[in-house]
């Protein structure tokens, strides 16, 4: 895939997370404005690696939007000017002559592994702290023997969308993980499958939350405007709800 | 720790004294500027004075107050412990920051508070230390309105006054609803009704501050 763009890149690198990073700017020439952003980092990649120089790391896995990986902070936005991720978004975005500027995702608790990979796990143990429903094994229940609001359905749904990027926490002020832990506390607290659990996930997903060393929440919504996946704020509301009722009303310290 | 403290030193729990805090301002500024809105009356601050004795002597007003300063204390230390504690969660400044994605006045409610402080500072000294430290009023030296038009005067204070409001209008523009969605106050049927209030709220109070000293220095009102 051969085309006439040319840009000019200047892109975070960084050895390891111990080292000390800096921009290094490239010129990549012959670019398609249909590749994906990513695709532009692989033509760069090939020709650094037949150069015999160190390629660029970056994540990514799916490329079709739906696994949260990619993530890049292109020109002051996560996953850049569009409202999409990285590996959806075009070179089309973009106008020949541009300059790209490329950062990994910062805030303390995503330290940078290398170059504009960052270490997400703090995520995991935010989901394992009280992300999930207990099921007891056995036969499978009957479809639709549960009923649920088309309406609370439909909420969980889209909260359930989130794909755990960190887009709301790079694009955060304050690196705040409000908007990634309250969707999932809401996706499942709408639903009757998650009643079980649902005091505990609040108080024990706020504290991992706070322990994992992201930010607290002044409602910019910065991360609703650059989520890739449109998750609301009202999911913030929400969890804030959720916290505040458990922490004064359940029976036990979690 | 007790589920209470922990609850309220908590990310959460922090917001929450900032909402609660700040509901019980924003509930003071609309006594403090209805009373003060007393000299449109235009009648030689008579009415006002009336108004502002009663406020300076009534005992339930005067306990009140005590709660209103601990609330306001409490407000500005949270307040300064969520932007050092949220400063600090992203070490390394990003090079570019886009900024299009929230308001500026959203982003800047420690620079706007700190604003603020340092007006009620100039503004406290003005009336509230002369009125309740000093016997100018009480001898009957001077009343209220006299000491107000005095002060107005002096275009110096005046353009600190405008500039407080201004930075009171942004901090209330943002504080008033995000308050709410704090306390987890997001609803379909109430939010677009709270934003809406919380706007007018968030101008008109300001507004009507500021044509005091405006109109005292132009002696519309004297
Ligand atoms: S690579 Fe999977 S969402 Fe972009």
């Amino acid at each position: 895939m051969e085309g006439n763009m040319n840009l000019t890149l200047k892109v975070w690198r960084q050895k390891n997370a111990k080292s000390e990073g800096r921009f290094e700017t490239f010129d990549v020439k012959g670019i398609s404005e249909d590749m994906s952003f990513l695709e532009m980092f692989d033509v760069l990649n090939e020709r650094l690696i037949s150069e015999t120089k160190e390629p660029i790391a970056f994540d990514h896995d799916c490329r079709e939007g739906i696994c949260g990986m990619c993530s890049m902070y292109i020109n002051g936005h996560p996953h850049g000017p569009k409202q999409t991720t990285t590996c959806q978004l075009h070179m089309r975005s973009f106008k020949s002559g541009d300059t790209i500027t490329v950062e990994p995702w910062r805030a303390a608790a995503f330290p940078v592994i290398k170059d504009l990979a960052v270490n997400r796990s703090s995520f995991d143990r935010i989901i394992a702290s009280g992300g999930f429903v207990s099921v007891n094994t056995g036969n499978a229940r009957d479809a639709n023997s549960l009923p649920i609001p088309k309406e609370n359905a439909d909420l969980a749904f889209m909260a359930a969308a989130c794909i755990g990027c960190g887009a709301c926490v790079a694009a955060c002020k304050n690196a705040s993980a409000m908007l990634f832990t309250s969707a999932k506390v809401s996706q499942l607290s709408l639903l009757p499958q998650g009643q079980a659990e649902r005091q505990m996930r609040a108080e024990k997903m706020v504290a991992q939350m706070d322990a994992e060393g992201f930010g607290a929440c002044t409602n910019t919504g910065a991360c609703e405007a650059e989520c890739p996946k449109g998750i609301s704020i009202e999911n913030i509301a929400r969890m804030n709800r959720e916290y505040l009722s458990a922490s004064v009303s359940s029976n036990k310290e979690y | 720790m007790s589920w209470v403290t922990k609850t309220l030193s908590s990310s959460l729990g922090k917001k929450l004294i900032m909402a609660v805090t700040g509901l019980s301002l924003i509930a003071f500024l609309l006594v403090h500027c209805g009373i003060n809105a007393c000299i449109f009356f235009n009648d030689g601050g008579e009415t006002f004075n009336h108004a502002a004795e009663f406020m300076g002597t009534n005992w339930l007003i005067r306990t009140t107050e005590i709660g209103l300063f601990a609330g306001l204390i409490l407000h500005i230390l949270d307040g300064l412990k969520l932007w050092y504690d949220n400063n600090a969660k992203r070490p390394v400044k990003y090079a570019i920051v886009a900024g299009n994605n929230s308001t500026w006045y959203s982003r800047s409610m420690g620079l706007l508070g700190t604003l603020l402080l340092i007006f009620l500072v100039i503004h406290l000294r003005h009336f509230w230390v002369v009125s309740r430290f000093t016997d100018v009023i009480t001898s009957g030296q001077k009343t209220l309105f006299q000491e107000m038009a005095e002060v107005f005067a002096n275009p110096v204070p005046v353009v600190i006054y405008v500039l407080g409001c201004i930075s009171l209008a942004y901090h209330l523009l943002h504080g008033f609803q995000s308050a709410f969605q704090t306390m987890g106050w997001n609803h379909p049927k109430y939010t677009p009704f709270i934003k809406s209030v919380g706007a007018g709220f968030a101008i008109l109070i300001p507004l009507v501050f500021a044509a005091m000293p405006i109109a005292m220095y132009l002696q519309i009102i004297k």
